[in-house]
């Protein structure tokens, strides 16, 4: 085994190369699902409020997120906005952007539903003692509603991470592109370098992404112990 | 002091084209019990949430203090921390042990200090017999537990009025009596409530006023004793008669 494939991942620095790209995608997920979260937990409480015109903008909102695919999206951001609003960002910026967007959209959807699940019962035990609307979804509907939307926050978290795996589209300098050079300038020595290159990229998300689906679902469980208990 | 505590004034209200009240009218002054009564479906229920703006209303007046209410968001938000209310499902808050549950209206609404709010509190769990109970979770409690830190979580802010809305109907009966009882004694202390209840033996003793509701208009308002013994219509006579076995 003089010539195997696994040294194309140690050849140069191809490794410290992988893994910097690795930490973009995992930057770009980071800032985003933080931003994203908390703009959608606004997002969430405003969609429970009475106002109709606020409902449907924050509904279309949210259908336009959820129905355009993220590579789209991508695409809308990174060549409409310098072209027709002559405003210029660096890839990793408008990425980061469309993920923010993109998470507090489907976030928005997570707590609302979190929060309408909440007994009406409740709300009126909260007015009763003459809380304010920002106190009563501070004291009461979040944190009864919070158990309830951890694990699918936490789902969209694994999806967001999985998604950076598109930016390279945007010729952000993530791991799959990082990737897709070293075996494209390794051509010659070794063959089946896409094979250990991927392999090891599909290691790392594996990484990443397999903690938190089993989190999820431990939460999910526990949930479901509690309501039966 | 003021002469009547709450006025209400051709009170109106409507889901849809169903109208549920009708021209209500009546008073309560203050110290004073009253107790509401009707066959199930006749808008009691929905009546005593219009008093604290739960519920909206198409027409009438309402005063406080002879002051008229507004019925904006804003003023029944402040009017709320004066008009206590008891709900039949007890309504707890779930997240919050029973300390916390009766100390979220003094600390965040009235902005209280903790010292304060904390021995206001302790008292009243005294009094309702739940002093050990302070740090358990509504969960860990009975029905008539959680009723009676209902009232407690009411009455820690001071209300200058109560309202009681069949407090006792989800309640097995003999966790019954301990609520009641509390009643009784906030009632000996010149308390002014108002009481939805079912409990007749209960509410001949506490009336001071009885309103006598049917299909969301009032058809009686008498005095305690006299409603019990000698009602002015015959539905109500019919309604007394079929509650008593």
């Amino acid at each position: 085994m003089a010539h195997s494939g696994i040294n194309i991942l140690f050849e140069g620095r191809n490794l410290t190369r992988l893994l910097g790209g690795l930490w973009i995608s995992a930057k770009i997920a980071f800032i985003a699902i933080v931003l994203g979260i908390l703009l959608g937990i606004i997002l969430g409480m405003l969609r429970t409020l009475k106002n109709p015109l606020l409902r449907v903008i924050l509904r279309l909102y949210l259908e336009f997120f959820r129905i355009v695919p993220t590579v789209v999206l991508l695409f809308l951001f990174y060549y409409i906005l310098p072209q027709n609003f002559h405003i210029n960002l660096n890839a990793e910026v408008v990425a980061t952007l469309v993920f923010t967007l993109w998470v507090a959209a489907e976030m928005s959807d997570i707590v609302r539903s979190g929060l309408i699940s909440v007994p009406r019962h409740q709300v009126d035990a909260g007015k009763a003692i003459g809380l304010t609307t920002p106190q009563l979804y501070r004291y009461v509907l979040l944190p009864q509603s919070i158990q309830l939307m951890i694990p699918a926050t936490i789902n969209l978290t694994t999806r967001v991470i999985k998604t950076t795996s598109l930016l390279l589209l945007i010729s952000v300098m993530d791991v799959i592109n990082v990737g897709q050079q070293i075996i494209e300038a390794n051509n010659q020595h070794y063959q089946n370098g896409a094979f250990w290159i991927y392999g090891f990229i599909f290691i790392l998300y594996f990484i990443l992404c397999y903690p938190l689906s089993v989190w999820a679902r431990y939460i999910e469980r526990k949930e479901k112990l509690r309501n039966n208990g | 002091m003021v002469d009547t505590l709450l006025k209400v004034e051709h009170l109106n209200k409507a889901y849809g084209t169903k109208q549920v009240l009708h021209d209500i009218n009546f008073s309560v002054t203050p110290g004073s019990v009253t107790v509401l009564l009707g066959p199930s479906g006749s808008g009691k229920s929905t009546l005593i949430r219009c008093l604290n703006g739960l519920e909206e209303f198409q027409s009438g007046q309402l005063s406080f203090e002879d002051q008229p209410i507004k019925p904006t968001p804003k003023t029944w938000q402040q009017l709320r921390q004066k008009i206590g209310m008891v709900f039949q499902s007890y309504d707890l808050f779930p997240n919050l042990t029973v300390i916390d549950n009766i100390l979220l209206g003094p600390l965040k609404v009235q902005k209280r200090s903790k010292t304060e709010a904390l021995k206001q509190a302790t008292q009243l769990l005294k009094e309702v017999d739940l002093t050990d109970y302070a740090d358990a979770f509504p969960r860990q409690l009975s029905g008539g537990q959680k009723q009676r830190i209902a009232i407690v979580r009411a009455l820690a802010l001071n209300p200058e009025f109560m309202l009681f809305d069949e407090v006792t109907a989800s309640l097995d009966p003999e966790m019954v009596r301990g609520v009641l009882e509390v009643m009784l004694n906030l009632a000996k202390r010149k308390m002014t409530m108002l009481v939805v209840t079912h409990e007749m033996n209960f509410a001949q003793q506490i009336a001071d006023n009885v309103l006598f509701l049917e299909d969301g208009a009032i058809l009686e308002q008498t005095p305690g004793k006299q409603f019990f013994t000698q009602p002015q219509t015959d539905r109500a006579r019919e309604f007394l008669d079929s509650m008593a076995f």
